[in-house]
C-alpha cells in the first residue's frame, strides 16, 4: 500500500501533466524516494494510479539505472566508470572501495549501509576520479577523502 | 576576447538572481524578441549568425527552427525541448553553464520557444545534476514570480509553461527522439525517422530539440546580432565555444573561447599542458563517440568542418589528453564498454555487437588475443556501421576503435605478441 504521503505527491505530479502515463519516472522517483526503492507491490500500486498494467510500468522502470527494483542500502554509491576517471585512476579507486567496503558493484555491505554502483561519466571530468554518494558530487578521489565521506555517512 | 556565455559567472559565488541578471543587461533580449520582432526574423537571424548546434552534430539551429509548421494553421500545441542530459563521456560543459548561470538558459528558452511559437518546453536534465536541478529550479520559480513565464508574458499574448524533467540514468534518453519518448512516459528507446520531430514530435506535435549551450546562445544573438556574432569565431561559423579539457593535463576545466580555436592553444595554454612527467598521445576530441587525434593535429582548429577534415568529429568539444602511459587498447574498451553497456537493444548490430567487440578487446588487453581477432574488430566496425541502426549510438561507439586501429594498430598486435599488456 502507497502512503498518504505518497499517493499525494503523486497527483501533484499527475497535474502537471498531459497524459497519466507521462507522470510514470516521477512517480516511481516518488517511491524510490519514500521506501528506497520500488518493489513489485508498490510498482504495481503505481500503475493502477496511471491506468497502466504493471508490466507496461515496470519496461518503463527497469529501461532506468537508477530506479532501483531491488532493496539498496541507505546510501547509495556511484563511481563514475567513464573515460576521463579510468584514465586518472578509477580502477584504483574501485580497489579502495572494494576493499573498504567488502563488495563489488551490484552489492549491498552486509550492514545495509552502502550499495556500490558503476555509472557513466557524472561530469565531473575536471575533478576526476569522481563519484556521487546520495546527491553529491566528490572528487579529484583519493584514499583520504574516500575515507572522510565513508565514515560521514551513518 | 569576448565570453558571452560565461560573463556572469564567478566560481566563488552563487549564480546570478534574476534581479542580479536583469541588472547586468539580462532579459534585454527576450524583451526586444517578444515586442518587437517577428518569429521569422528571429529564425532568420540565428541563421545568419552561423548557430550551430552544440549537442554534437553540429545542425543550423536556424535551418533546423525552419522545420516547425508555421502560421495559422500549424497544429498546435508546439513543443521545445531542452537537451541537458549530458551524459555523454568526458561531457561537462552544460553542467558549467546550467550551474553559472541558469537565467540565461531561460532567457534563451523563452526566445526560442516564441520563434517557433511553442507554449511548452521542458527542461530534460539528467538525474546527477542536482546542484544544476536545484538552481535551474529557484531560477524558475523566481520567473514565474516576474511574469516572463506563464500567461501573456510581457503583455503580448505570448503564453509559455516551462517543466524541468528530471531523468534516472541511461545515456540513450539524450537522443532527441528518445528523450520524446521518456517525456511520454514510455519506454526510452529512439524512435523510427522520417517523420522527424520538428514535425511530429512530442505527443506527436511539432517538437524542437535544443542542446543547452545551444539555447544559451540565442539571447546573445538576438541582442548583439549576426554580424557580431559570426565576429566572435575564428571561423566560418559563428559564436564562441565552451571547450573542455580532462585527462592528463595540469589545470583541467571549462574554457570559453572563440570557435575554432586549436586543440594546441586548448591544451597547452588554457589546461596549462600536459602535467610532469607525461607526454601527450592522444586526443579524443569531443566526447566518447568522436575518433582519436595525435600530436600531428595539434594546430587543428576545434571547429565542425576542421575536425571533420581531420578525420574525426568535434562532437561535445570537451577533449581527452591521454599520455603515453596509458593503454590505448584499455581506454577504447573503457570506451565501447559504455556503450555496449548504454545500448537500448533494439537493432541486432548494436545490442550484439557492442558486446562482442567488449569481449574481443577485453581478450586482447588482458593477453588472450588471437593475430584473427584483429580482423574480425575490423569487421564489427563495417557492420555496426550508420544506415544499419535507427540511432547513432551503435556507429558511433566505433568512431574511437576505427581511428585507434588506424593510429595504433602496433599497440595491438603488441598485446597479442607478447600476450599481455605492456602499459602494465
Ligand atoms: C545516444 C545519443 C545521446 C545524445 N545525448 C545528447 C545529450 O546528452 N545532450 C545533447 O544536447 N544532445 C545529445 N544528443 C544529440 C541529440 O540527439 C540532438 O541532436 C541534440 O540535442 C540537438 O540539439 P542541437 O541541435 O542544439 O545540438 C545525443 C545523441 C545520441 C545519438
Ligand atoms: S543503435 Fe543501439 S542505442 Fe541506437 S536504437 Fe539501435 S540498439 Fe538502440
Ligand atoms: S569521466 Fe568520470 S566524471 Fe566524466
Amino acid at each position: 500500500m502507497l502512503s498518504h504521503e505518497e499517493i499525494e505527491e503523486i497527483q501533484d505530479a499527475l497535474s502537471h501533466c498531459e497524459k497519466k502515463r507521462a507522470a510514470g519516472l516521477d512517480a516511481l522517483k516518488i517511491v524510490q524516494r519514500h521506501r528506497g526503492w520500488v518493489s513489485d507491490e508498490s510498482l504495481k500500486d503505481v500503475a493502477e494510479i496511471l491506468d497502466m498494467s504493471p508490466s507496461e510500468l515496470d519496461s518503463v522502470a527497469t529501461f532506468y539505472s537508477l530506479i532501483f527494483r531491488r532493496p539498496v542500502g541507505r546510501h547509495v554509491i556511484l563511481l563514475c566508470d567513464s573515460v576521463s576517471c579510468w584514465v586518472m585512476g578509477y580502477e584504483s579507486v574501485y580497489d579502495t572501495l572494494k576493499r573498504k567496503l567488502g563488495i563489488v558493484f551490484g552489492e549491498t555491505t552486509k550492514d545495509g549501509r552502502f550499495t556500490l554502483l558503476p555509472h557513466p561519466c557524472l561530469g565531473a571530468c575536471d575533478r576526476a576520479p569522481a563519484m556521487m554518494v546520495d546527491n553529491e558530487l566528490y572528487g579529484p578521489l583519493d584514499e583520504g577523502l574516500i575515507d572522510q565521506i565513508l565514515n560521514s555517512c551513518e | 576576447m569576448e565570453k558571452p556565455l560565461t560573463q556572469n559567472m564567478n566560481p566563488n559565488r552563487k549564480p546570478f538572481s534574476l534581479d542580479e541578471y536583469e541588472q547586468a543587461g539580462g532579459y534585454e533580449a527576450m524583451r526586444l524578441a517578444l515586442t518587437s520582432m517577428e518569429p521569422a526574423e528571429i529564425r532568420t537571424l540565428v541563421e545568419k549568425a552561423g548557430l550551430r548546434g552544440r549537442g554534437g552534430a553540429g545542425f543550423s539551429t536556424g535551418r533546423k527552427w525552419g522545420f516547425v509548421p508555421m502560421g495559422p494553421d500549424a497544429p498546435k500545441p508546439k513543443y521545445l525541448t531542452i537537451n541537458a542530459d549530458e551524459m555523454e563521456p568526458a561531457t561537462f560543459k552544460d553542467r558549467v553553464l546550467m550551474e553559472g548561470d541558469p537565467h540565461q538558459l531561460i532567457e534563451g528558452i523563452i526566445i526560442t520557444a516564441f520563434t517557433i511559437q511553442a507554449e511548452t518546453a521542458y527542461i530534460f536534465i539528467r538525474q546527477c545534476y542536482t546542484e544544476a536541478s536545484r538552481r535551474l529550479t529557484k531560477a524558475i520559480n523566481e520567473t514565474y514570480a516576474k511574469g516572463y513565464l506563464g500567461k501573456n508574458i510581457l503583455e503580448t499574448g505570448f503564453n509559455l509553461e516551462l517543466h524541468l524533467h528530471e531523468s534516472a540514468g541511461r545515456y540513450i534518453c539524450g537522443e532527441e527522439t528518445a528523450l520524446l519518448n521518456a517525456l511520454e512516459g514510455k519506454r526510452p528507446n529512439p524512435r523510427s525517422k522520417p517523420p522527424f520531430p520538428p514535425v511530429v514530435g512530442l505527443w506527436g506535435k511539432p517538437t524542437i530539440t535544443n542542446n543547452v549551450e545551444t539555447a544559451c546562445n540565442i539571447p546573445h544573438i538576438v541582442k548583439n546580432g549576426a554580424e557580431w556574432y559570426r565576429s566572435l569565431s575564428r571561423v566560418g561559423d559563428g559564436g564562441t565555444k565552451i571547450y573542455g579539457a580532462s585527462g592528463k593535463v595540469n589545470t583541467p576545466g571549462a574554457f570559453e573561447l572563440p570557435l575554432g580555436t586549436t586543440l594546441r592553444e586548448i591544451i597547452e595554454h588554457h589546461a596549462g599542458g600536459m602535467k610532469p612527467g607525461t607526454k601527450l598521445k592522444a586526443i579524443l576530441p569531443g566526447g566518447a563517440s568522436t575518433g582519436l587525434l595525435t600530436p600531428d593535429h595539434l594546430d587543428v582548429k576545434m571547429d565542425f568542418d576542421s575536425v571533420q577534415a581531420a578525420g574525426s568529429r568535434m562532437g561535445t568539444g570537451t577533449l581527452v589528453a591521454i599520455d603515453e602511459k596509458t593503454c590505448i587498447v584499455g581506454l577504447v574498451l573503457n570506451l565501447v564498454r559504455f556503450f555496449a553497456r548504454e545500448s537500448c537493444g533494439w537493432c541486432t548490430p548494436c545490442r550484439e555487437g557492442l558486446p562482442w567487440v567488449v569481449k574481443l578487446l577485453s581478450a586482447i588487453e588482458h593477453g588472450d588475443g588471437r593475430p584473427e581477432d584483429l580482423e574480425q574488430l575490423k569487421h564489427q566496425i563495417r557492420f555496426i556501421a550508420p544506415g544499419r541502426t535507427f540511432c547513432p549510438l551503435g556507429p558511433g561507439a566505433m568512431d574511437p576503435l576505427k581511428s585507434a586501429l588506424h593510429y595504433f594498430e602496433e599497440d595491438f598486435k603488441r598485446h597479442i605478441q607478447e600476450k599481455k599488456c605492456p602499459w602494465t
